[in-house]
């Protein structure tokens, strides 16, 4: 990475600025200039930042200017959060993703382009195979929100690719991201104190830990490795599972009735429930990550599991009240056991 | 020389189980002893630590040794609302032996461990979702007395179910619910010692609770990316190519094999290369004779059919009850299929022919166990 210059997209939000920060202090990059609309609140350390909109084409002039030889396109967001609708969102996502790749088409000293996308493009149903793998297509096509927007992002990621064969263009499908910092849907949604669950399905969820995120983007702007790639942490948890070691109660409700809270959490600004996340949370999805191990060389530190216990460091357990019971029986029946022995 | 008077057999004519303060008429004429006293509290919180040393200033004493640390127990029981601690231990070691004999200890220690293991969630699935603990310990502990007593399942051949490696277990379809693919998985734990991992339709992934029951025991959807993922994991998957059509086909037509799907198992086979062990089952057409359906109120439900039997649903949930028909299950000889070449799978004539093998071997061995079971519902 000899003397090169990183342009990120989005950074304003927290992952893309860390990352951004991340890649100002590897050795081999000379330069990172953070992009977005509104400026990164926190330390930002080596990035400068230049306040553009993705949406029109002063970024090709900024790309131009800076002599950007990678971008790393991070700023597809998944909620249409407080300032804006769905409108919004689909604007920044799409048409902003589309702009991007115009001025990347026109930039002759480009070398590489990570798109971060998820496995959401994946959709989730009950006539999903257990493990998707990166060729396979979702078994139904998303009608609207963010999987659209990701599944349209990725057809104008792919087309690009094709146009500008000379680009190594990286995409890396991650699965839902959570860690201690991480604010997204999912994330929020296991924040909750009671975490509603849908009445007679248990998920299998797999988890990718903010630091392997931000370690699979580096990984990804080093390697020479272009192509698609699912990025989880190892193994699957069910929700049942992830209910149990955050030590929340859970509660379930009917299909319908976790759409109605959702809508209900959401005007009180808690969390959201999209319809994408209300079929994650009936069908799950687990994605295959040969690919990623074998040919793009990245290895996680956190397993699905171990993502969700650094999660859970910070969290205060609203639950485990029968487990506290069992381990006090225990204790005191090991004790009881030890006193016999000794008479 | 207290020892006889401070041991509290009895409420010592204070109010027993009553609520109220005062004690009862009964009580107060036994209590004289106790009115006498000044203050009845003080002294049966100080009382035990009185006499507390006079097992250990009396060691000669074996008597008294027994008896002082029942006499404290009930004493310090006064101090708290509720069963002492020590009680609920006794029940427990008593219910332990009880249940477990003399070694109940590490026995009951185990079940604690497991229980904890399941409440904090601290147990593995695979990536498919299943849950090989609960599998066993449940689902498995649930079906094996259905299996030996109610169907009085006999196995035949389990020695043609490979010990290790892929093999796909190909079997007939028939009771109107899937209880014979149930049935199956049980024998073959119980038989050969592994896992059969089934394969289902997707409607069995759209029906809360069947769907979270049927990951966590093993099953996944029945398609060709997850069958062969499996068999190249080295998993004995289980399938039942005739689907709805088997299952949910008339009385009448009972031991008659339906078409077996389009051959997406055989093609899942020979890609892998692993053997195809034909599985008959015999016995589960009776459970539920299926003498009607209700297409319509099926389709407003979307499922496939709707099933009248002789006791569904006229007798409501007990129609849910299967007769108790007597089961062979044969396990046949494996099939082979790795001395194919690579392309094999692609051949449609050859997965027609490899298809249509199966099908005849399952179909003469019905014939031949339909021969050899005495009577339906005997023997």
């Amino acid at each position: 990475m000899a003397g090169r210059v990183v342009l990120v997209t989005g950074v304003s939000r927290d992952l893309a600025r860390k990352f951004a920060r991340a890649a100002a202090e590897h050795p081999g990059v000379e330069r990172v200039i953070g992009v977005d609309v509104v400026p990164p609140r926190g330390d930002v350390g080596g990035m400068s930042f230049v306040r553009a909109d993705i949406r029109n084409p002063v970024i090709a002039k900024v790309i131009a200017k800076e002599d950007v030889d990678t971008v790393v396109h991070m700023s597809v967001i998944s909620t249409p959060g407080p300032n804006g609708g769905r409108a919004t969102m689909k604007e920044l996502n799409v048409i902003g993703t589309m702009q991007l790749l115009a001025a990347c088409q026109k930039a002759p000293n480009l070398r590489r382009l990570v798109v971060k996308s998820t496995t959401t493009v994946y959709g989730a149903s009950s006539r999903d195979p257990a493990m998707f793998t990166e060729e396979m297509e979702p078994r139904r096509q998303p009608r609207g929100g963010y999987a659209k927007d990701v599944a349209e992002i990725e057809g104008y990621v792919r087309g690009f690719a094709r146009r500008r064969a000379d680009v190594a263009v990286t995409l890396l499908r991650c699965a839902n991201v959570i860690g201690p910092h991480v604010t997204s849907p999912i994330a929020q949604y296991l924040r909750m104190p009671v975490i509603p669950t849908v009445l007679g399905f248990d998920p299998r969820l797999q988890f990718l830990h903010e630091d392997d995120l931000l370690g699979a983007l580096g990984h990804a702007v080093g390697a020479e490795q272009p192509g698609t790639y699912n990025i989880a942490g190892a193994g699957v948890l069910m929700l049942s599972q992830v209910v149990r070691r955050l030590q929340r109660p859970s509660l379930p409700l009917p299909g319908f009735a976790v759409g109605g809270l959702g809508n209900a959490l959401r005007s009180v600004h808690v969390t959201e429930f999209s319809p994408e996340l209300r079929a994650f949370l009936t069908f799950g999805r687990g994605v295959d990550t040969t690919r990623m191990r074998r040919d793009l060389g990245f290895e996680p530190r956190y397993s699905t599991a171990a993502a969700l216990d650094d999660f859970a460091t910070d969290l205060m357990p609203t639950g485990g009240r029968a487990d506290r019971l069992l381990a006090g029986l225990e204790s005191r029946l090991s004790s009881a056991a030890i006193e016999r022995v000794e008479i | 020389m207290g020892d006889a008077e401070i041991i509290p057999i009895g409420t010592r004519g204070r109010p027993g189980r009553g609520t109220g303060q005062r004690p009862s008429a009964a009580a107060r004429s036994l209590a004289p002893k106790a009115a006498a006293r000044p203050e009845p509290k003080t002294p049966r919180v100080k009382k035990p630590v009185e006499m507390a040393p006079d097992p250990v200033e009396e060691p000669a004493d074996p008597v008294d040794e027994t008896l002082a640390p029942r006499a404290v127990a009930p004493v310090v029981a006064n101090e708290r609302p509720g069963i002492p601690v020590g009680d609920w231990l006794a029940a427990l070691e008593s219910a332990g032996k009880e249940l477990w004999g003399d070694d109940w200890e590490p026995q009951l220690a185990r079940l604690l461990a497991f229980l904890r293991r399941r409440l904090t969630g601290d147990y593995v699935v695979d990536e498919f979702g299943f849950d090989a603990e609960l599998t066993q310990r449940f689902l498995f502990s649930a079906l094996r007395p259905i299996a030996e007593k109610w169907f009085r399942i006999e196995v035949i051949g389990a020695e043609n179910i490979p010990t290790e490696g892929g093999a796909l277990v190909v079997s007939n379809h028939s009771g109107t619910l899937p209880m014979d693919a149930l049935m199956t998985l049980v024998q073959v734990h119980d038989h050969a010692g592994r896992f059969l991992r089934p394969l289902g339709a997707d409607l069995v992934f759209r029906m809360p609770f069947v769907s979270s029951m049927a990951r966590k025991s093993g099953a996944t959807l029945a398609c060709n990316e997850d069958a062969e993922r499996m068999l190249r994991g080295g998993e004995l998957v289980g399938v039942w190519p005739e689907g709805f059509k088997g299952i949910g086909k008339p009385y009448s037509e009972r031991y008659k094999l339906q078409r077996f799907g389009r051959g997406g198992f055989v093609s899942a086979a020979l890609r892998t290369g692993v053997p195809i062990v034909p599985v008959s089952v015999v016995g589960a057409e009776e459970i539920y004779p299926l003498i009607g359906n209700m297409p319509s109120l099926a389709r407003i439900l979307g499922l496939p059919y709707l099933p009248i039997t002789p006791f569904f649903p006229w007798l409501g949930p007990l129609g849910a009850v299967p007769l108790p028909s007597k089961w062979l299950i044969e396990f046949g000889e494996p099939i082979r299929t790795d001395d194919y070449d690579a392309g094999a799978a692609d051949d449609p004539m050859l997965v027609f022919n490899v298809t249509d093998q199966v099908r005849e071997t399952i179909q003469q061995t019905l014939y031949s166990l339909l021969m050899k079971r005495e009577s339906v519902f005997g023997g």
